[in-house]
């Protein structure tokens, strides 16, 4: 795939970015492309630039999160902006207003950039047709999370050097997952060979048609695969409704030595986190010297750097 | 998948034994002739004509007198109260039952208390199983925690530890998101889900088959289309997750164009039937007589006739006891508030020998769906004579009359709806892994 430095520096074509599913190869190659040099940044010890400077961020969150709020808050100051942390539990949302209600608000305050994470798929999409300035998804519902996809392809691509024709597992929960469809389409994108590995009350219906390769079996779904990416299986769907134990979900989906050796000798081992110790994964496995979950979370604020940047030229000036 | 069994007995491995002089009768080859067979280390090892009238020499000889020699019966739905009721019956009653009856296998429900949720549960089933049973004692576990109908039990780890299929017990589960998962999750270890299948809304007051005589005697009826509903809604399910799955005991002739149905459209669903609805209905509950009260309740005699026939067609693949024993206690009460249930192990062939008699089904035909369908269903070994299956094995004699005693059956309650009936076929011996662990007339009570 092309990766040149002309390409890079085309001008991004979305104002918001909302899903991994209209981004194409050459868009998501530039972005990773600015990544990297982020990364390069962040590792320095002045890590502030002037590009965002005088811009304001909002990160909107209707969902707790830790480290996707930090990420792009450190992403947005380390470029100079402005950034407002909208804390929703003790907001007007809690008052009962809309959701359009609240854009409309926020919008009024004239800011450059807002980050929105929210509980229902499309609800973020709906408030970026509202609102005048840029808008990035940082997960809605069960649909998408694309900067969690391109810090994913980020971390494959320095750890592997490609990422074209690799076979990567998401194991899990694959159902619930919007960390799920982001990759699969993104990587799907970038030429890679996605499988899903979930139990069948996990797997989403028709999983032919995302253009993926389903298993029911870790065993089985693991065998020579370059990266075995897990998912999170949230508490409430572990006690009998979709699984019927931890204990249970961790002896045939839990990532350990044993079904960690059906991979490639030098496979990557992923994990978007927080994880659940013992539930999906082995602590013994997140601590692997194969692990990259701690990288992850350094690529997290560069692609964020890296979107913020591509978005910017879209910005009023 | 060969799944193993706890018995008392079958590790004991028993002198090399010939039975000669019989009528074998194997349903699944259709082996039809007089022979005899020769077995060694538990197993068959020689089967045939030539066998009939000489053994080899240096073998034990057991002359079966011109008898029916079969495969022994496996029983797929057999409730004891081990463990919580052991008053009522143990795994060691139940077995010494099962023996005199001709059952060598049975499938244990995990009705009891507590219930068969855990691991450790399907665990302590086959310990006291392996130490006292005298047949093959196989365990179904619960499908949802404590049958409580909401929470999916671990399916995966139950399996592992020897549960033979997944039963929600005597009751239905009304969730439907829980029964289509369960059935999704299922399939994940080609684990067969059994299911109960009566409406829990429309079945909760009833007390007999809803109809002329329930109005009569003035008793609230269960309606045919709770079974019906919730078998047509399983149904749709399996067709939705693949999930393999079987009715426990229908009852009603509607429910099985369902089944006929789904088996056309070649959906993995399959079904059984009590002998009480093979050989009973509810005209025999009479002036209340609480000993036929059983659930789902005994149907009209047209139903009765439609389930035969199902059994003839093949539609329906099993014939269970339904062994259920209550304390008499607990059925000397106003029929609607009696026990259900009725003890059925001991006289479970001879009553499935009405079927021939009466009905005219083909003898063959009745124990297929005593033996090898089972066997082919639960993935059992036995069930079979074939050389090198489990010797697993009865001698009866298909005309010998005989009158139902309660006081003698080995069951430790009595609440048989057989009491005094006059049945014919008589089972002279039966064999597990080889070992003889009832003897007519030796091991009969007097």
């Amino acid at each position: 795939m092309p990766k040149t430095n002309k390409t890079s520096q085309n001008r991004f074509p979305h104002r918001h970015l909302l899903t991994c599913e209209t981004l194409t190869a050459h868009e998501a190659v530039a972005l990773l492309d600015l990544a990297d040099k982020a990364a390069e940044n962040n590792r320095k010890a002045d890590k502030k630039r002037e590009l965002l400077r005088g811009r304001t961020l909002i990160n909107l969150f209707f969902e707790a999160s830790t480290r996707t709020q930090a990420s792009f808050e450190l992403a947005a100051k380390r470029l100079g902006a402005d950034v407002l942390n909208m804390n929703v539990s003790t907001s007007s949302v809690q008052k009962g207003e809309t959701l359009l209600d609240t854009a409309v608000t926020l919008n009024a305050m004239r800011p450059d950039i807002i980050v929105v994470r929210h509980h229902a798929a499309g609800a973020v999409e709906l408030l970026s047709q509202k609102v005048d300035c840029s808008v990035i998804n940082a997960g809605d519902g069960a649909h998408q999370h694309p900067t969690q996809a391109l810090l994913d392809a980020l971390t494959i691509r320095r750890a592997k050097g490609r990422i074209e024709g690799l076979l990567v597992a998401i194991c899990g929960d694959v159902m619930h997952s919007r960390v799920a469809r982001s990759n699969i389409d993104l990587l799907n994108a970038l030429g890679a060979r996605v499988r899903v590995i979930a139990p069948s009350t996990l797997m989403p219906p028709t999983p032919e048609r995302f253009g993926v390769e389903p298993f029911t079996n870790m065993w089985d779904g693991l065998e020579g695969v370059d990266v075995v990416m897990m998912l999170r299986l949230q508490r409430e769907r572990m006690q009998g409704a979709y699984v019927p134990s931890s204990r249970e979900y961790f002896h045939f989906f839990g990532l350990d030595n044993d079904k960690l050796s059906k991979a490639k000798p030098d496979a990557l081992i992923m994990h978007p986190g927080p994880m659940n110790r013992g539930v999906e994964i082995a602590s013994t496995v997140a601590d692997h010297s194969r692990s990259v979950i701690r990288e992850q979370v350094e690529m997290g604020v560069a692609v964020r750097m890296a979107v913020l940047e591509a978005l910017s030229t879209h910005l009023p000036s | 998948m060969t799944k193993s069994a706890a018995t008392a007995t079958a590790e004991h491995s028993a002198t090399p034994t010939a039975y000669i002089n019989a009528h074998l009768i194997d349903p699944e080859s259709g082996r039809d002739e007089p022979g005899g067979i020769v077995v060694r280390d538990g197993r068959i090892e020689d089967i045939g004509e030539h066998l009939r009238r000489n053994a080899p020499s240096g073998l034990d000889v057991v002359d079966c007198g011109g008898n029916i020699l079969c495969p022994g019966l496996i029983d797929a739905q057999v409730f004891t109260g081990e463990p919580g009721s052991e008053h009522r019956e143990t795994l060691k009653t139940a077995s010494k039952a099962a023996a005199a009856g001709g059952v060598t296998s049975i499938i244990v429900m995990p009705d009891t208390d507590p219930v068969i949720d855990q691991v450790s549960l399907v665990d302590f089933i086959q310990r006291r199983a392996r130490d006292n049973a005298i047949v093959r004692v196989y365990t179904m576990a619960a499908t949802t925690r404590d049958l409580g109908g909401e929470e999916m039990t671990e399916i995966g780890l139950l399996q592992r530890a020897g549960a033979i299929a997944f039963s929600n017990g005597k009751s239905s589960i009304a969730n439907t998101r829980v029964m289509r998962n369960i059935l999704n999750y299922a399939k994940d270890h080609d684990a067969l889900i059994v299911h109960h299948t009566e409406d829990p809304y429309l079945s909760k007051t009833g007390t007999m088959n809803s109809g002329e005589v329930a109005a009569r005697l003035g008793l609230s009826g269960v309606s045919r289309i709770a079974e019906t509903i919730v078998l047509e809604r399983d149904v749709r399910l399996v067709e939705m997750t693949g999930g393999r799955y079987h009715a426990a005991t229908i009852t009603c002739k509607e429910s099985l164009d369902v089944i006929r149905q789904a088996k056309d459209n070649n959906l993995p669903v399959t079904c059984g039937v009590s002998i009480n609805h093979l050989t009973l209905n509810e005209n025999d509950i009479g002036s209340y007589r609480t000993f036929f009260k059983v659930r789902p309740p005994l149907r009209s005699e047209e139903d009765r006739a439609a389930m035969v026939r199902a059994i003839d067609d093949g539609d329906i693949d099993i014939i269970v006891s339904s062994h259920d024993p209550q304390d008499t206690d607990d059925k000397r009460r106003p029929f609607a508030e009696a026990a259900d249930g009725a003890i059925g192990l001991e006289t479970l062939l001879s009553c499935a020998l009405r079927l021939h008699y009466t009905d005219g089904v083909a003898l063959t035909t009745v124990l297929k769906a005593l033996t090898i369908n089972p066997a082919r269903l639960f993935g059992l070994e036995a069930g079979r004579l074939a050389v090198g299956a489990p010797a697993d094995l009865i001698v009866f004699d298909a005309g010998e009359p005989w009158v139902v005693n309660k006081a003698l059956l080995h069951a430790r309650s009595k609440n048989t709806p057989f009491d005094e009936a006059k049945l014919q076929g008589r089972v002279k011996r039966t064999v597990v892994a080889g070992v003889p662990v009832y003897r007519y007339p030796d091991d009969a009570r007097s």
